[in-house]
């Protein structure tokens, strides 16, 4: 154990990840920004237009990254909690609670898109099928995890029941990701597959939307870690450490 | 064992019920999560016969027929079994001959469907047109050189 270079656990007690936080937030904000305008800029005036959908195909590089991260920070949220569960930590409970608003806003960034790009292409701002009904219920799903955890007033039994409920929830993601392999949707099979098979999408926009994917990715880093901090101040109000910062920050 | 253990394992053989259970009830309502029936299905009696369902596949080339006002005929093929369908009203701009189609709407005589709302429906493929163009130039080429292969040998 002591041979370790960098013990690990020490950062899942609040007191010192707090800190680590505070450091990392920066870079990955500035990620965030770089690499989001970088990506507008190459969404709107590098990517060539669609030899079928023209211009209008553009909003892929807010949708598809949107509706990944929508699924991915779902699943981190799901192992935060059951890691929350299992190993009785309180800074996992905090994580999967501070995931779980941006989690909400690219599910309903998803959706919104979608309903843009649906209208014009198929006709429809919605239909209820799979793919679409799956996306509706993860954002339902972010919200009842935030509206339990919001109505436990005992933060420990909230972290429990929370957890409880984003590990049940965790079963729609391979049902949303599959769902346009496994039944007939009006919405369209996945461009980029997962395991090899490649991408059946010109390079330029490959490549624009992945960067689109890593700014976003980068964002909800950044939101997610300034969120845990203020919960974890919340939390830890009577604990020494947190009353020696703020009066170090009143001195 | 430890406490943590004892959840741990409680967890993983939860979450694996959990799976069991959805796949369960997913194979189950196989059918009912379809968002259309393909001509095949319809063929073969799947669909209902005296509701409203949707009937998806291409939009059959050379079908469309234009007819008073904004009445509409055309084909909807899965290049096994066809279907007619006819439509009065505006169709979706991704409509075209050859492309996906999802049709709402009921069988009426004759076996014609008679659709109240079209959808276009669209592939998972994004290039730029002078790319789609190329490739179509080269499939042409393709077939053309194997029609013409066994006379010019």
């Amino acid at each position: 154990m002591n041979s370790r270079l960098i013990n690990w656990f020490k950062f899942s007690s609040p007191a010192s990840f707090y800190p680590l936080a505070g450091r990392m937030i920066p870079w990955f904000k500035w990620i965030a920004v770089i690499l989001i305008a970088i990506g507008l800029y190459m969404s709107f005036f590098v990517a060539p237009a669609d030899y079928k959908q023209g211009e209008g195909y553009r909003i892929i590089f807010i949708h598809v990254p949107a509706s990944w991260m929508s699924m991915f920070i779902y699943v981190v949220m799901a192992v935060w909690s059951g890691t929350g569960l299992v190993f009785n930590t309180r800074l996992s409970s905090m994580m999967a609670q501070a995931l779980a608003p941006t989690g909400a806003l690219f599910a309903f960034l998803s959706l919104w898109t979608g309903a843009f790009w649906g209208k014009p292409m198929w006709g429809a701002w919605w239909v209820w099928d799979a793919r679409l009904t799956s996306e509706l219920i993860l954002l339902f799903l972010y919200i009842g995890f935030m509206a339990l955890q919001g109505a436990i007033d005992d933060p420990r039994r909230a972290d429990r029941a929370g957890a409880i409920l984003a590990l049940v929830g965790v079963v729609n993601v391979p049902i949303i990701y599959y769902s346009v392999k496994w039944w007939n949707t009006l919405h369209q099979g996945a461009s980029v597959k997962v395991g090899g098979g490649g991408s059946s999408m010109a390079a330029t926009m490959l490549i624009t939307m992945l960067i689109m994917a890593l700014g976003f990715w980068a964002y909800s880093i950044a939101t997610t870690l300034s969120r845990a901090r203020c919960i974890i101040l919340e939390r830890e109000r009577n604990s020494t450490w947190v009353r020696e910062l703020v009066e170090n920050r009143r001195g | 064992m430890k406490g943590r253990h004892k959840r741990l394992v409680f967890l993983i053989a939860g979450l694996a019920a959990l799976g069991g259970i959805t796949a369960l009830v997913l194979n189950a309502l196989q059918g009912n999560l379809s968002y259309f029936f393909s001509p095949t299905e319809v063929a073969e009696g799947k669909a209902p016969a005296d509701h409203l369902f949707r009937l998806g596949g291409l939009v059959e080339k050379g079908s469309l027929k234009r007819g008073e006002g904004l009445t509409v005929t055309f084909t909807v093929t899965d290049n096994l079994k066809k279907i007619t369908v006819s439509y009065t009203g505006i169709l979706p701009d991704l409509f075209k001959e050859g492309q996906g189609v999802i049709a709402q709407g009921k069988l009426g005589a004759g076996g014609v469907f008679m659709a109240q709302e079209v959808l276009a429906k669209h592939d998972e493929n994004y290039m730029p047109p002078e790319v789609a163009d190329a490739l179509q130039k080269g499939h042409q080429e393709g077939v053309k050189a194997m029609q013409q292969g066994p006379e010019s040998k």
